[in-house]
């Protein structure tokens, strides 16, 4: 069986603040048998406008992301966030467009969020990793519309990552997109409870898949001076140990 | 009640502020969440009902205009009268006409949440009707001059120091002098005081939580009982329901009582819940002697041939309040009418406009935890990015967010100088967080940077990495 | 008229004009045959677990529950509750419940009919009881005075066994057997009860402060 041929959609975040997660990315795609491309034009998924109710930019950003994205086995990305929009709103977002209804849809079928895709369709198993303890943040929109919460767990332990579940842990970090800018009051207090849970487990890393929630989580540590990290989910997998989120030298 | 949900963020700093508010919160966010869960847990059935739930009250949507009439037929063979009313307007009035039939001085109300919408109370109050609130919550608002914060629990807001406070203030004209500290005895003095206020009362008003268009009857579920004696003991029952509270039978109300007491308060029954047909009986020893249905559209008939008809199956259980991160943080005031959280993000600029109530749809992280726990499964966030988009298009929001918004996707669909740009942002990103790795403070990002710090970037973009690395 | 104008504002909504004849008897028909959805299993039992499960259930919701042998001991039943509480020898009792051997507790003050609240304690009978929720249900009538089950501190309820039947909708059934609906069917799940002081459970809001089920074997 020949390798597949993955398109790795990073996510605007990634390029932009993150590029490990890009390369941790790859390196897991590659050890569960990929042959990884990453498309050049690639830009952002449209979330921003779409949730901007900018309905009309955001359909334009989708047609030139799924011509981007065209042709290739399956699209990867790290992030349940931007994998949702392609997978849950790419498809109702361009019903009414006939030139992209069904290649909106076609997307859809071949896109997939990062630990689902190891573990989903690669049945990948994380080679063991150093022994630590992790809490575990999900990103709501991987968790409630991809259904992302045992795989990430999965391939962490079996890399021999011990995990603690902060209380009320289906709760939102606050973060949200431009939420987090227009209303800061409101996204700062419900970082608050979120670290705050997240840091009553002890644990001296918190892991995620979604880099939004996780540069906000990790700037609001930083901000309440606690001594926490937070890492996407791929670095921790890959074995990627450089300085972690919004540490120094990062 | 006008509303003052333009002034959302205001009022959300407010609320964020407010030390006794917030311990409140803390409260509601943990309780409801846990018993409703263990609810579910214990009824296997549970998601199985969901679906028949909405497809019942779906079906009902299809045949709103059939259910109605079917409704108001059998209201009236059981003795009772149905008066529709389009407007806020006419549903005042026509309570007040009601009230002055019957030469009423002083009536007593059940919760109604349409009662609010109308802003009942201090309409009757000018035309010298006294309304005097009998769940204890709504009591306690009343006393304190202030809208409902949740739509179950309207009072959930208040401590119980500032209740002893409001009753000490309130209750001297009844000789009560004495600050009460113990909930045990607030709840007795509550009862000892609006007792003499039910048997006194000449017209009882309630909501309804179902209209049972095979009876013509009217549900109401509680678990003081206060509704039951509002609507026993006077001479007239005034039921106020909006059209969308129609179930076709009582198998139908059946199901979705099963899936209200448990989304709302964990419980598998409210401890009261009583269907209501008609007026009192020949031979019946007790009961209202008029029974009558102010049926209220309200712009709800416009709403079912709209993006947000979905929004009318809502059973008003609160499960979207109590799951919601953002209602947890500023409470039900924040929002500035008489709906808050998720379903009032979705309801109240149906009814009072976009151009007010911009923010409410707005203020959302679109985490769904609402949808998920809706008994409904009304899609309560697409519903909010609809509204995002009609603002959008109105002109809602600022020009700044506007120019962001058309420069983000201008730069999306041009992949080089997309690249170009990012290279800029995160060179200087990264410039700016030397030596920590992190930026305190941003003078085009202060809405980041106000209540977290920026974690900085490394410098290259992976794109530009990549490239450099050969492997396009 | 109002009423034509909102219909004409739903039909508009739908984008259709009244329903046709033939839709109609469609819609109607949902009604004439009011078919049950899904009952949850729980109350699928036989009629001593019925009983069983019911009786676990409200007692679940701060109701106190004791069994007797028939309903000539109900009356010596209420007099040991009374004396067990403090409470004065005096009751106001349903009609349906009258004929009761009464006689046989001297000390017991009794009265049948409605009350305005001057009655401390209720007995009434129950048109049903669930064993799916641990609720009974009460119906309004000539038997059985709504006040009784709402002014009193205390409601005691005599059910009988034959009475506690699996769910909601067996009540539907045995209502609609009856003919016409009563004005008011209550269902009750324990004594009246109130959470609008942060969210601290109290007992006793506006009803009953105390409910008691008395279940009749026979």
């Amino acid at each position: 069986m020949s390798a597949p041929r993955v398109a790795l959609f990073v996510t605007c975040l990634v390029d932009l603040f993150r590029p490990a997660v890009g390369f941790a990315s790859v390196r897991l795609l590659e050890a569960a048998g990929c042959s990884v491309e990453v498309p050049i034009g690639q830009t952002c998924c449209g979330q921003p406008g779409y949730n901007a109710g900018a309905r009309e930019d955001a359909r334009g950003v989708a047609r030139a992301t799924i011509d981007v994205l065209h042709g290739f086995d399956y699209v990867v990305i790290p992030s349940g966030s931007c994998a949702g929009m392609i997978r849950a709103h790419y498809p109702s977002l361009l019903a009414d467009d006939p030139r992209y209804a069904a290649k909106a849809q076609e997307l859809a079928l071949r896109t997939w969020e990062l630990t689902s895709f190891l573990i989903e369709v690669r049945g990948f198993v994380a080679p063991p990793g150093p022994a630590r303890t992790v809490a575990y943040h999900d990103s709501c929109s991987g968790l409630r519309e991809l259904g992302v919460r045992e795989q990430p767990r999965r391939l962490l332990k079996a890399a021999g990552t011990a995990i603690r579940e902060p209380e009320n842990r289906d709760a939102c970090c606050g973060f949200g997109g431009a939420f987090s800018v227009k209303y800061d009051e409101i996204s700062g207090e419900i970082a608050r409870k979120k670290c705050s849970a997240l840091a009553a487990t002890e644990a001296p890393l918190v892991v995620g898949g979604d880099l939004g929630c996780l540069l906000h989580l990790a700037g609001r540590f930083q901000r309440e001076g606690r001594k926490i990290s937070c890492r996407h989910v791929a670095e921790v997998l890959a074995g990627i140990d450089g300085p972690a989120i919004g540490e120094a030298g990062s | 009640m006008i509303p003052t949900s333009r002034q959302f963020k205001e009022n959300a700093g407010r609320a964020l502020k407010d030390t006794e508010l917030q311990k409140a919160l803390f409260r509601v966010d943990k309780n409801f969440t846990e018993r409703r869960a263990r609810a579910v847990k214990n009824l296997p059935e549970f998601e199985s009902l969901r679906d028949q739930g909405v497809a019942i009250k779906n079906h009902v949507l299809d045949h709103l205009d059939h259910y109605l009439e079917v409704f108001a037929e059998n209201v009236e063979r059981a003795g009772g009268q149905v008066h529709w009313c389009s407007t806020a307007e006419d549903a005042r009035r026509m309570v007040l006409d009601l009230c002055r039939s019957v030469n009423a001085r002083s009536v007593t109300k059940g919760k109604t949440m349409i009662g609010e919408e109308i802003s009942l109370n201090p309409y009757l109050a000018a035309q010298g009707i006294e309304p005097v609130e009998t769940d204890l919550g709504e009591y306690i608002i009343q006393l304190a001059d202030e809208p409902p914060s949740h739509i179950i629990g309207p009072a959930i807001h208040k401590t119980k120091e500032q209740v002893s406070d409001l009753f000490l203030e309130h209750h001297r004209r009844y000789g009560k002098t004495k600050r009460l500290t113990e909930g045990e005895e607030l709840v007795g003095e509550a009862r000892e005081i609006l007792r003499p206020r039910y048997l006194a009362a000449d017209v009882g008003i309630t909501g309804a939580n179902f209209l049972i268009a095979e009876t013509g009857s009217s549900v109401i579920v509680t678990n003081e009982g206060n509704g039951d004696l509002t609507q026993t003991l006077p001479k007239m029952h005034i039921v106020l329901a909006s059209l969308e509270k129609i179930v076709p039978t009582l198998e139908d109300a059946a199901t979705l009582i099963r899936l209200l007491a448990r989304s709302a308060t964990g419980q598998q029954m409210s401890v009261y819940t009583t269907v209501s047909t008609g007026p009192r009986r020949p031979g019946d020893p007790d009961g209202p002697g008029q029974y009558h249905v102010v049926l209220l559209d309200n712009g709800r008939s416009k709403l079912l041939g709209s993006a947000f008809r979905d929004i009318l199956r809502c059973i008003r259980c609160g499960a979207c309040f109590n799951h919601c991160p953002v209602y947890a943080s500023v409470g039900g005031h924040a929002y500035g009418w008489v709906y808050s959280g998720p379903m009032g993000s979705v309801l109240t600029p149906a009814i009072v406009g976009i151009a007010e109530a911009h923010h409410l749809p707005n203020a959302s992280t679109f985490c769904g935890r609402c949808q998920d726990v809706c008994p409904m499964r009304i899609p309560l966030p697409s519903m909010m990015r609809h509204w995002r988009e009609e603002a959008f298009a109105q002109d809602a929001c600022t020009w700044r967010e506007r120019m962001a918004i058309r420069g983000w996707a201008w730069l999306a669909r041009r992949p080089r100088s997309y690249r170009q740009v990012a290279r800029l942002v995160a060179s200087y990103l990264a410039w700016r967080g030397r030596p920590t790795g992190r930026i305190a403070d941003l003078a085009f990002a202060r809405g980041w940077t106000a209540t977290r710090d920026l974690p900085a970037p490394a410098g290259r973009t992976f794109l530009d990495l990549w490239r450099e690395r050969g492997r396009t | 008229m109002t009423r034509d104008a909102i219909l004409v504002s739903i039909r508009d909504a739908l984008g259709r004009g009244p329903l046709g004849a033939e839709a109609r008897d469609l819609v109607s028909e949902h009604i004439r045959r009011h078919a049950r959805n899904l009952v949850p299993d729980r109350g699928n039992v036989d009629a001593d677990t019925k009983v069983a499960l019911f009786s676990r259930q409200i007692q679940e919701t701060h109701a106190t529950l004791e069994y007797v042998a028939t309903t000539d001991d109900v009356p010596g039943a209420i007099t040991r509750y009374l004396s067990g509480k403090n409470l004065p020898a005096k009751v106001v009792l349903a009609p349906a419940l009258a004929k009761l051997p009464w006689n046989e507790q001297p000390l017991l003050e009794t009265k049948v009919g409605a009350t305005r609240g001057e009655d401390a304690v209720a007995v009434t009978g129950a048109f049903a009881a669930i064993a799916e929720t641990g609720t009974l249900l009460l119906t309004s009538g000539a038997e059985s005075p709504q006040t009784l089950h709402l002014l009193p501190e205390h409601h005691v309820v005599v059910v009988r066994r034959d009475q506690v039947v699996g769910s909601m909708e067996d009540c539907w059934d045995r209502l609609r057997a009856q003919g016409p609906l009563p004005r008011t069917a209550m269902f009750v799940s324990g004594p009246s009860s109130t959470a609008d002081i942060e969210l601290t459970h109290y007992l006793g809001a506006h009803g009953p402060r105390r409910l008691h089920v008395i279940v009749v074997d026979r």
